[in-house]
């Protein structure tokens, strides 16, 4: 019974990997290619294990237009982890409040929070712009992060865990005497490890992917992120270098991966370790 | 969203909300009030003559049997995409969550498509199906199948959804995985002892207490749906052919960003925003209810 | 791997152009300039720039790529709103109307040169080339850069094997008629049977390597790339008809769309046709079907001259580049083509100084140098600007080491530039593009007729074109 089970669940999984896992092989073989193959229709899912040189050549040297790719992923890296974090921080304590208090303009505050999912960048470019360069933001690297840590999902994501969590327990810290920030420390946030682990990995790959607002607000090539990076080496009106471009996008993966791989150990624990 | 335990006091929660506050009101209602103000003029894009002309934005815009058709489009469009990246998530999750051998590999594995820059996967899905050059879509056209998402609009939004979704699914994956580690374990063995099993099992003990974390998910895929998928349409199809896969969003884009027509690009975001808040009244209502948040 | 390291050493010339502008303030004048020019050409933008810092020691010239054209556009747009413009910025053939209504967002050429005295002539550039970007009477809006035409492009090896002579390829649309005729019975159709024959044993086919190289693809007589440009609006320039009133617009903001013409209609119903017949495949839009024609797909693809280098680099066959083919029925002779790609703009901004304009007009003159034009046009795959610059590249020889980089040329100097040739002078181009293209995609769907579709366009395209006329304030 239970055997069987085990056998479906290898079976769905394992057809998933390779659902996933297929493209992005592509894009591995792509890099390993002549330059053109991709556009004579070439592409094979097997590998040229000897041709491997397009990873360090991008690594070290760059492609066509684009400064050494180690330099943008210092530059991604940051900004990503600084949307993360900020994002986290910022949504944890608000739905703390929202949730675990009861203050004038309590159900305002959440509702202007929470509308704040719709508005995606590419709609208020303009005005955002106009009001970085009122901050005098433009084209520094905190121009880059903050405007992306307005956002409303993380916010939505605690305020439905921390909904979820019993009264007992709220309860008990209070006989206790722990106040609201030892409550938040001691137990609110062990409790919901889980899905902050996994709120961080998407927030941290969300920021990590951001196209349009960095292209728009920096100026300086020291800012550029590894996916502008990408968009940079596609080329229009000219033949593009796929293998380099597919070597930078596979390297582009390696950052969130470690993320995800040193997240793991909180994916599996969370609730369950914390609730003793 | 009441609860009967609850602190006191309402200087530290205003203290606590304020910083997000803050941003919103910077990043979100500056320029979403710009956007309200917009929609209501007549302006070039440098915005040298701004014209106010009242609602005749929104007049012609649902004037505009194509606009109309792009609204259905995109509802089904959206609970299409949502449908399937929740539905294969879950699949998926349920199966992870076990004692399996691989396991933490299973589980890098799921979040790779997350982590593919848009303007990369929409390349990738190309070198799957296009006619000429893609692995799928060769193997389709030399089989006698017309498979020609250039002029064929069912196919182009097949793909696009089969592309969207395909990147939207590990977030679901990774979730419902949460969520699922973080039901006692004492409960299922509750449910176990009082002999339930499988499916059933998992639809009266398992899905109830998901909810939270399925409710979150069922609004952050449609919101996916109707706003992040701009860049992997546009990148694939640029809305086409004719206006098959034209949703909302890549209409906005297209009319603000390429056909720099801001009043009405900026007529079409209120709409949206104003659906969109509708929409999330009417889930919060309901669904929201049901799920016990 | 460059492209066309061959002509490294023509394009090598060394540049000695002496500072044009002195300006005597010891600090050097920082200027930027926008651009949308990825890849190779990125890599070009980036020498260009090098170069003209060496030849200016008091002017320093950054470049910075902001994504496609129109996200380069919209920067560059959003930036002036916060004051913040670029003193150079690129922008696509099809943004012109927008930036003329940009009033003093920008400043035209003629009134750069004015007021920095320096010493830019229309008469340097192609006619062809500066009639797009230059108002009706004569004087230069914006800076010509990027230029290319539509070409034919056509399969050597194909026409060999269909019995047709490659050094003889159609030269008007009967004439491509007949040959697709031809190429589809003895070259694709044979082609395509062996294909069926081979992936019908091999069911793994959709897997195998090198499938496509392999005879894995299925060919067709003729495609084209950009639908719009090529098919319509430069058909128009061709037989010297209009594709819009008030001179394809040059004229006045008040310019309805003609381009439901029976001449037009014939020519969407000649494509509808080939579609059915077997001859034709659509692509999809803009430069999407490029790639038909350079993996030897189609026998005939027509497309931008700036393809060249793709086609260079890929294609496994012999290739010939020729002019575009023109209809007797509608006109006797053929006409000149003009341009697309995209020119460069001076843009203001608050506390722009007179230093930073001289500078742009510097960098502007600099561009126009013979040698730096043959330079970018032999290294980009554009076509000079300037008419000193083709003669240069005719000099040096290079036309002659690679036939048929002059057909582009040939095709702009064809005819003497009459209104109807010198371009499209629309506000919001790009958008009747999109409802142009829309338009003909259920076309060939089956979903209406030639004339519909082109009715439709003229309906749809006329309420974008008065919109735009009154956010302009005309």
């Amino acid at each position: 019974m239970r055997r069987t089970g085990n056998w479906l669940a290898h079976t769905v999984l394992i057809l998933g990997a390779l659902l996933f896992v297929l493209p992005i092989w592509l894009a591995f073989c792509a890099a390993t290619l002549d330059p053109a193959a991709i556009d004579r229709g070439e592409l094979s899912l097997i590998p040229r294990l000897g041709h491997l040189g397009s990873f360090w050549g991008v690594l070290a040297h760059g492609g066509p237009g684009v400064p050494p790719v180690w330099r943008m992923l210092v530059v991604s890296f940051g900004m990503a982890l600084a949307i993360a974090v900020g994002k986290i921080v910022i949504s944890i304590l608000s739905a703390f409040a929202v949730v675990f208090f009861r203050f004038p303009l309590r159900r305002a505050a959440f509702w202007a929070i929470f509308v704040t999912l719709m508005l995606p960048v590419e709609v208020r470019i303009i005005p955002t712009y106009a009001v970085m360069g009122d901050l005098h933001m433009i084209d520094t690297f905190p121009g880059l992060a903050v405007p992306l840590i307005a956002s409303a999902t993380a916010t939505l994501l605690f305020r439905q865990t921390f909904a979820a969590i019993p009264d007992e327990l709220v309860e008990a810290a209070r006989m206790d005497g722990a106040g609201p920030l030892r409550f938040l420390k001691d137990i609110l946030i062990p409790v919901s490890a889980a899905n902050l682990a996994a709120l961080f990995v998407i927030l941290f790959v969300y920021g990590w992917n951001q196209y349009l607002w960095p292209l728009v607000v920096a100026t300086s090539p020291s800012l550029d992120t590894i996916v502008i990076g990408i968009v940079k080496m596609i080329g229009i009106d000219t033949s593009t270098e796929w293998n380099k471009v597919m070597a930078t996008a596979v390297i582009a993966l390696i950052p969130p991966v470690v993320v995800v791989v040193s997240m793991q150990r909180w994916f599996v624990r969370g609730l369950t370790e914390g609730e003793k | 969203m009441e609860r009967r335990t609850i602190f006191a006091g309402w200087k530290l929660p205003m203290l606590l909300v304020a910083p997000q506050l803050v941003l919103t009101f910077v990043f979100f209602y500056w320029p979403a009030l710009v956007a309200a103000y917009e929609s209501l003029t007549r302006t070039d894009a440098f915005g040298i003559h701004v014209t106010f002309v009242g609602l005749a934005n929104f007049r012609s815009l649902f004037a505009d049997p194509l606009y109309r058709a792009a609204i259905l489009r995109t509802v089904g469009f959206c609970a299409a995409v949502t449908a399937l990246a929740l539905g294969l998530g879950m699949v998926l999750a349920v199966a992870a969550d076990r004692e399996l051998r691989g396991r933490d590999l299973y589980r890098v594995l799921m979040i790779w498509p997350y982590a593919v820059a848009p303007a990369v996967s929409a390349v990738l899905w190309i070198l799957l199906l296009n006619p000429q050059i893609g692995f799928v879509g060769r193997f389709l056209v030399t089989h006698g199948i017309r498979w020609d998402y250039a002029l064929n609009g069912n196919q182009a939004m097949l793909m696009v959804v089969l592309a969207s979704a395909w990147k939207q699914v590990s977030y679901n994956f990774i979730f419902v995985l949460a969520g699922l580690q973080s039901i006692p374990k004492a409960v299922i063995e509750a449910a176990r002892m009082d002999g339930a099993r499988g499916w059933y099992r998992f639809r009266t003990v398992v899905l109830p207490l998901l909810s939270p974390t399925l409710f979150f998910l069922i609004v952050v895929d449609l919101v996916y749906a109707a706003f992040d998928t701009f860049g992997t349409i546009w990148a694939m199809t640029e809305g086409g052919p004719a206006q098959a896969t034209q949703t909302l969003v890549v209409k906005v884009y297209n009319d603000g960003v390429v056909n720099l027509d801001l009043g009405s690009s900026s007529a079409q975001s209120v709409v949206l925003m104003v659906g969109v808040v509708a929409l999330t009244a009417l889930q919060f209502r309901f669904l929201g209810r049901r799920s016990g948040a | 791997m460059k492209r066309r390291t061959l002509l490294a050493g023509a394009a090598a010339a060394p540049v000695a152009a002496a500072p044009i502008v002195k300006v005597l303030a010891a600090e050097p004048v920082k200027i930027t300039w926008w651009h949308a020019m990825s890849g190779a050409l990125g890599d070009q933008v980036a020498r260009i720039t090098k170069q003209f810092n060496a030849a200016h020691k008091d002017i320093v010239l950054t470049s910075v790529f902001k994504g496609s054209y129109p996200d380069t556009l919209n920067a560059s747009i959003a930036a002036w709103r916060a004051g913040k413009a670029p003193n150079v910025t690129q922008v696509f053939d099809v943004g012109t109307g927008t930036m003329l209504a940009a009033g003093p967002a920008v400043k035209q050429i003629w009134q750069l040169a004015k007021e920095t005295g320096a010493d830019i002539k229309p008469a340097t550039y192609i006619p062809a080339v500066r009639g797009y970007y230059s108002l009706p009477d004569g004087r230069l809006a914006s800076m010509p850069f990027n230029s290319s035409t539509a070409v034919m492009w056509y399969n050597k090896d194909a026409f060999k094997m269909a019995g047709l002579d490659p050094e003889k390829p159609p030269q008007t649309w009967p004439e491509v008629l007949q040959a697709a005729r031809v190429l589809k019975a003895k070259w694709a159709d044979p082609l395509n049977a062996q294909t069926k024959a081979t992936t019908k044993g091999t069911a793994a086919s959709a897997a195998k390597p090198n499938a496509a190289s392999k005879g894995g693809l299925i060919r067709y007589a003729v495609t084209t790339s950009w639908l719009t440009w090529i098919q319509f609006e430069e058909f128009s320039a061709i037989h010297n008809i209009p594709f819009a009133s008030e001179d394809d617009g040059f004229k006045g903001l008040g310019a309805v769309l003609q381009c439901n013409s029976p001449a037009h209609v014939a020519q969407l119903q000649r494509f509808m046709d080939m579609e059915k017949e077997g001859t034709f495949k659509y692509g999809g839009r803009d430069s999407a079907p490029d790639p038909m024609f350079y993996t030897g797909v189609v026998a005939i693809g027509f497309g931008s001259s700036a393809g060249r280098g793709d086609i260079v680099r890929n294609a496994k066959f012999d290739f010939g580049e020729a002019l575009m083919p023109w209809d007797p029925a509608v006109s006797k002779e053929p006409h000149n083509t003009f341009i697309g790609g995209a020119s460069l703009w001076a843009m203001t901004s608050p506390h722009r100084t007179a230093a930073e304009y001289k500078a742009a007009a510097a960098f502007f003159q600099f561009l126009a140098l013979p040698e730096q034009d043959a330079m970018w046009a032999q290294n980009s795959g554009y076509v000079p600007v300037t008419l000193a610059g083709d003669a240069l590249s005719r000099k040096q020889g290079y036309y002659e080491k690679n036939p048929g980089t002059d057909v582009p040329i040939k095709s702009l100097l064809r005819s003497p530039v009459t209104p109807y040739t010198r371009g499209m002078r629309l506000g919001r181009l790009p958008e009747i593009r999109n409802i142009l293209y829309e338009e003909c995609e259920l076309a060939f769907a089956g979903k209406q007729t030639a004339k519909q579709a082109l009715d439709k366009t003229v309906t749809r395209g006329n309420v974008v074109l008065r919109s735009f006329q009154k956010s302009v304030g005309g």
